[in-house]
Order: structure tokens, then C-alpha cells, then sequence
């Protein structure tokens, strides 16, 4: 439903994405998931006929984006990362103007409201200002807007960002249940929600692909290391070196005040490190495991692949 | 079509709910009052024309298209609905010609307001009609131009203020040449004196309605809706 092929943006001399190429095939919930300035939103903006290229193609459906944009973009149900509203207009007024601008008549308009509206939880603001509004509100009142239409592509840029728990919740049943029957690309930094709605993933760093696969089989390569944080009372690089040959040990690194040790799942090097840092007579403080952060997942992603 | 009345309505919905345009409205029916009645009061009411309102009009009025067409493009860059305007099944031209129709309608509301002063002068004497028609005629071309001025300076910016400065800047420019013209020599002369938006305007006082002033004011019109439309474009590849 959505190609993309060698698509490379930059602004100005600054390459913000670089020569990426992937496909979301017709039904499918795929999630774009990467840190700040990955570039997710450059190519959802390029996707939905907002930005051109600087080279590459991007078709939806059958219309290529470069030359045919108008027929795309009438397949294509958009929701921005700074959500597009009049703060001046009624929920009411705005929906009904971004309806007819979609092309929808009178008639139809009308019955899509009322659905939308319902869809989306809006009952109760649906004839107030949009300016007065919560954040979490004004984030649905972008989601309803984007399906107003019942397009058939959804791009959805940091759906859940700035909304409470239970309605960031809400919001996800919401998208699941949206992608039963249509095709949706939506950013996100968050790891588990890309767990919890899609069924695949694709990681982008530094404006490019890092990976991309199926949920079940990225999340065990995502899982395929562990951390742990030592607090050590003995010489700085000394440690550090002796702590480097020790067996089964990955990659070691030093932030004040801490050591920081990274090893494979399959190891468990910790009762050893324990032993050997007594034997060299340093005394050992604290040792505790860390979460891999985002930001830790797309670096030994991409320096694995410098490596491989 | 469709979509052009879809905007041109939008804007002009907005106009009508957001305090700016009553309050230049107001500010445009008090100083052009004021000039219609001293006016009025110098002749000692012998001479029955709309001059006095017009010497003060033709500037208004272009202040009034740099205040009443800031916010068109550059607000909705300011607020990210200028993303939803380009990512709707909506051609470029359409949202620049329903930008410009929008408040082309808010012009032609405010320039119904002052007809009380011709309805004034046919109550009180008798005024010859022919050249307040055509005044009101060059009125409306010299004001659309200026919105069209208007709608390209703040296709150019996310900052309303900087919009309207750049479109004042423009107006000026435009209206100014004429002076220009009077000092420069020969054809060029001619040429700075026929592209300054002020040299056509006097025509229509005097009741005359001259091609070339016409084509003048709705090329002006033209040029800059087109090169709104073209600036529109070029955002998309920054
Ligand atoms: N209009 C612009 N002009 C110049 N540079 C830009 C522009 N928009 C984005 N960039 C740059 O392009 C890069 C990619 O930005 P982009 O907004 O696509 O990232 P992102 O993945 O959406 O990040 P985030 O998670 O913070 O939303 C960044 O380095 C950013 O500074
Ligand atoms: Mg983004």
C-alpha cells in the first residue's frame, strides 16, 4: 500500500533521511519507531505529499506521491506531530471543514461527524472551542480529523505523545481497532508500545534503516543483551582494562561514577567479575543491572551493523 | 471550485469571529468619515463628491489589506494547520484563490459600509453619480490588489507582524514610483510612473474608467496570487 524507495531528504546541506526503502503492505500496523531527529517525521511528511524528496520515489496505493499527489493523498488519513487545529473553531466547525475539504459532501459529513466523534470519545466537546481544550483532547480531535474520510491509509506521527495513561490506553485500542481494516504507519519512541499495536517495526537512526522485522523476532534481538552497573573503589583504568578480559563480557565503558558492563544473554559473568575485582584487591560497592534505554537499542543496533 | 468556496468561506467565518477586522473596519469608517466631512466642510458643502473620503481611502485601504491578510498564510504556519492545507486533495492554487476570494469579501463588506456617504450626499444634494460609481470601482481593483500583495507577503513567513511590514513595504514601494517616475527620464519615467499603484487611481475619481488602468490593477492581482502560489510551492521542496 505504501513503497518507498531510495528515499533520501535533505535540507539545505543538513540529510535528515538517507536513502531509505521500505514497504507497509495493505492491513498492516507497522510502527516507525526511532530517537529525536531520526527522521520519522521528514518521511511521514514526504509520504503524505507535505515535503518533496531531494531524490527517491513514494508510492500510495497506486499513485506515485511525486507526480500524482492529489489522487495519494485522497487515500490518506493524516495526523501531524504538532496537530493541526484552528484554535478559533468550535470541534464541530473544524471537523466539518477538513471533511469537506476531503472531499466529502453535506450529507455525508454530517453521518461522519457523529461517528468520528463517537469513535474518538469527543461527545462532550464537540461544541466546544478548540482553543480551550486539553492537550489529550485536542490529540484526539487530530485523530478524528484524520479518519474522518475512512481513508484507507493512516499516517499517524506520535499519536500518544502528551496524553495521560488511561487515554494513551484508550488511544492504542483505538488505532488497533482501526487497523483491522486499514493500513497504518505511526511513530512512535516508545518501545513497547510498538510491542503492543504493530505487527512490525522499523527502526531508524540517524535517517537510516538500523532493522526492521516482525515484533516477535525483533524483540529478541533487541533482548539479546544485558547491562549492569558497577560501582567499584580502586583504580579507574585499571579496572577497566582488567574488567575488558574477563571472559564473556562484551563491551565495558566508564560513567563517573560507574563501570558499565555489557554482556550477551546466554553469559552470566557476574560471579566471576565479583571474584576477580576481590582477588585484584578493589572493593566492589554496588552492582546492579540496567534497562537498555531507547537510545542504547539504536546505538549497538547500528554499531552491530558497522561490525557485521 | 468547490474547494475555493470551502476556504474563501473559512476565512471569511473567521473574519467575522475574530476581533481585527471589526476593529480596523472601524478605525477605516472613522478616519475616512472624518476626511469625507472636512472635506465636505472646505467646500462649504458646493462641492457634493466622496473626494474627501477617497483622497483618505486610497491609503487606507491599503493598510487595511496588509492588516486583513497577515494572518491568512502566516497563522496557519505559526498553528502546523498550513501541514493539514497541503496534505488535503487540494491544489495549491485553490487554497491561495480562497484565501484571496475570503477576503476579498471582507473588502467588498467594508466598502458597502461607506456607500453611506454617497446615500448622505443624494439625501442632502445632488451629487454626480458617474464618478462615485467608478470610484468605487477603482477602489475595489486598488484593493484587491493589495490583498493579492497582501496574501504573497505572508505566504513568506511564519510571523503575522513580519508580513505585514513586508506587505507595507511592497505597497509603498508600489505606491511611491509614481514620485519616482516624475523625476526619472524619459521612458523610463513613463515606465516607474505606469507601474506605481497610485498614478491610475486619480482616472477613476475623475469618472473615467481606463482600460489601462484596469488591466494595470488586475495584473498587479495576478502577479502576486501567482507568486503566492509559487511560494506555496516551493515550501514543499525546502
Ligand atoms: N524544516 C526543517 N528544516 C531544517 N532541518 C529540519 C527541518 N525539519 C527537520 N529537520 C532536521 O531533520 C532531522 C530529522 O528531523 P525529524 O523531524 O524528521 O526527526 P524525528 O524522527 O521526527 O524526531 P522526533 O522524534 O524528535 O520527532 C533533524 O536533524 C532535524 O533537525
Ligand atoms: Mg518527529
Amino acid at each position: 500500500m505504501i513503497r518507498i524507495q531510495n528515499l533520501t531528504k535533505y535540507y539545505g546541506k543538513h540529510l535528515a533521511v538517507d536513502d531509505i526503502s521500505f514497504n507497509v503492505e495493505k492491513g498492516e500496523i507497522v510502527g516507525f519507531l526511532g530517537p529525536n531527529a531520526a527522521g520519522k517525521t521528514t518521511t511521514m511528511r514526504i509520504i503524505t505529499g507535505y515535503l518533496m524528496p531531494t531524490r527517491g520515489d513514494v508510492w500510495v496505493g497506486d499513485y506515485n506521491m511525486m507526480n500524482n499527489s492529489l489522487d495519494g493523498r485522497r487515500l490518506i488519513g493524516y495526523m501531524p506531530e504538532i496537530v493541526p487545529l484552528y484554535t478559533d473553531m468550535t470541534t464541530r466547525a473544524y471537523l466539518y471543514f477538513v471533511a469537506r475539504l476531503r472531499g466529502l459532501h453535506k450529507k455525508r459529513t454530517k453521518i461522519r461527524i457523529d461517528e468520528v466523534v463517537e469513535t474518538c470519545h469527543l461527545e462532550d466537546y464537540i461544541d466546544v472551542i478548540i482553543g480551550k481544550l486539553s492537550k489529550g483532547f485536542r490529540q484526539r480531535v487530530g485523530l478524528a480529523q484524520a479518519i474522518i474520510h475512512d481513508p484507507e491509509v493512516l499516517i499517524l506521527d506520535e499519536p500518544t505523545i502528551g496524553i495521560d495513561p488511561i487515554q494513551v490506553a484508550q488511544t492504542r485500542g483505538l488505532i488497533k481497532e482501526m487497523g483491522k481494516r486499514r493500513t497504518i504507519l505511526l511513530s512512535t519512541h516508545i518501545l513497547s508500545e510498538v510491542s503492543m499495536i504493530c505487527d512490525r517495526v522499523i527502526i531508524i537512526h540517524e535517517g537510516r534503516i538500523a532493522a526492521q522485522d516482525r515484533i516477535e523476532n525483533l524483540s529478541t534481538l533487541l533482548k539479546g543483551g544485558n547491562r549492569i552497573r558497577l560501582k567499584v573503589q580502586g583504580p579507574v583504568e585499571k579496572v577497566t582494562d582488567r574488567l575488558r578480559q574477563l571472559h564473556g563480557i562484551r563491551a565495558v565503558s566508564y560513567e563517573k561514577p560507574y563501570h558499565i558492563v555489557e554482556y550477551p544473554s546466554d553469559q552470566e559473568p557476574r560471579g566471576e567479575i565479583t571474584e576477580d575485582l576481590v582477588r585484584n584487591g578493589w572493593t566492589l560497592l554496588a552492582m546492579e543491572s540496567v534497562e537498555m534505554s531507547l537510545e542504547d537499542i539504536f546505538l549497538s543496533l547500528t554499531t552491530a551493523e558497522v561490525k557485521g | 471550485m468547490k474547494n475555493i468556496c470551502i476556504i474563501s468561506r473559512k476565512e471569511l467565518k473567521s473574519y467575522l469571529t475574530s476581533p481585527m477586522a471589526y476593529i480596523v473596519t472601524a478605525i477605516f469608517l472613522a478616519l475616512s468619515g472624518t476626511f469625507f466631512a472636512t472635506y465636505l466642510a472646505g467646500t462649504n458643502y458646493a462641492d457634493t463628491s466622496i473626494r474627501g473620503f477617497l483622497e483618505a481611502g486610497q491609503i487606507l485601504i491599503l493598510l487595511f489589506a496588509a492588516v486583513l491578510t497577515m494572518r491568512l498564510i502566516a497563522e496557519e504556519k505559526k498553528l502546523g494547520t498550513w501541514e493539514l492545507l497541503l496534505t488535503v486533495p487540494v491544489r495549491d492554487t485553490e487554497i491561495i484563490l480562497g484565501k484571496f476570494i475570503g477576503s476579498l469579501a471582507m473588502l467588498t463588506g467594508m466598502l458597502l459600509l461607506t456607500f453611506y456617504y454617497p446615500i448622505l450626499l443624494m439625501v442632502f444634494g445632488d451629487p454626480d453619480l458617474g464618478p462615485i460609481i467608478t470610484s468605487y470601482l477603482g477602489l475595489f481593483l486598488l484593493g484587491s490588489a493589495a490583498l493579492a500583495i497582501g496574501i504573497f507577503a505572508s505566504s513568506l513567513t511564519s510571523n503575522q507582524i513580519v508580513s505585514a511590514v513586508v506587505a507595507g513595504g511592497i505597497l509603498f514601494t508600489l505606491w511611491f514610483l509614481g514620485i519616482a517616475g516624475n523625476f526619472a527620464p524619459g521612458a523610463l519615467g513613463e515606465l516607474l510612473s505606469y507601474l506605481s499603484l497610485s498614478r491610475h487611481f486619480p482616472d477613476f475619481v475623475r469618472g473615467v474608467v481606463d482600460t489601462k488602468a484596469v488591466v494595470y490593477y488586475l495584473s498587479v492581482t495576478a502577479i502576486f496570487l501567482y507568486l503566492a502560489i509559487r511560494s506555496t510551492e516551493t515550501d514543499r521542496w525546502r
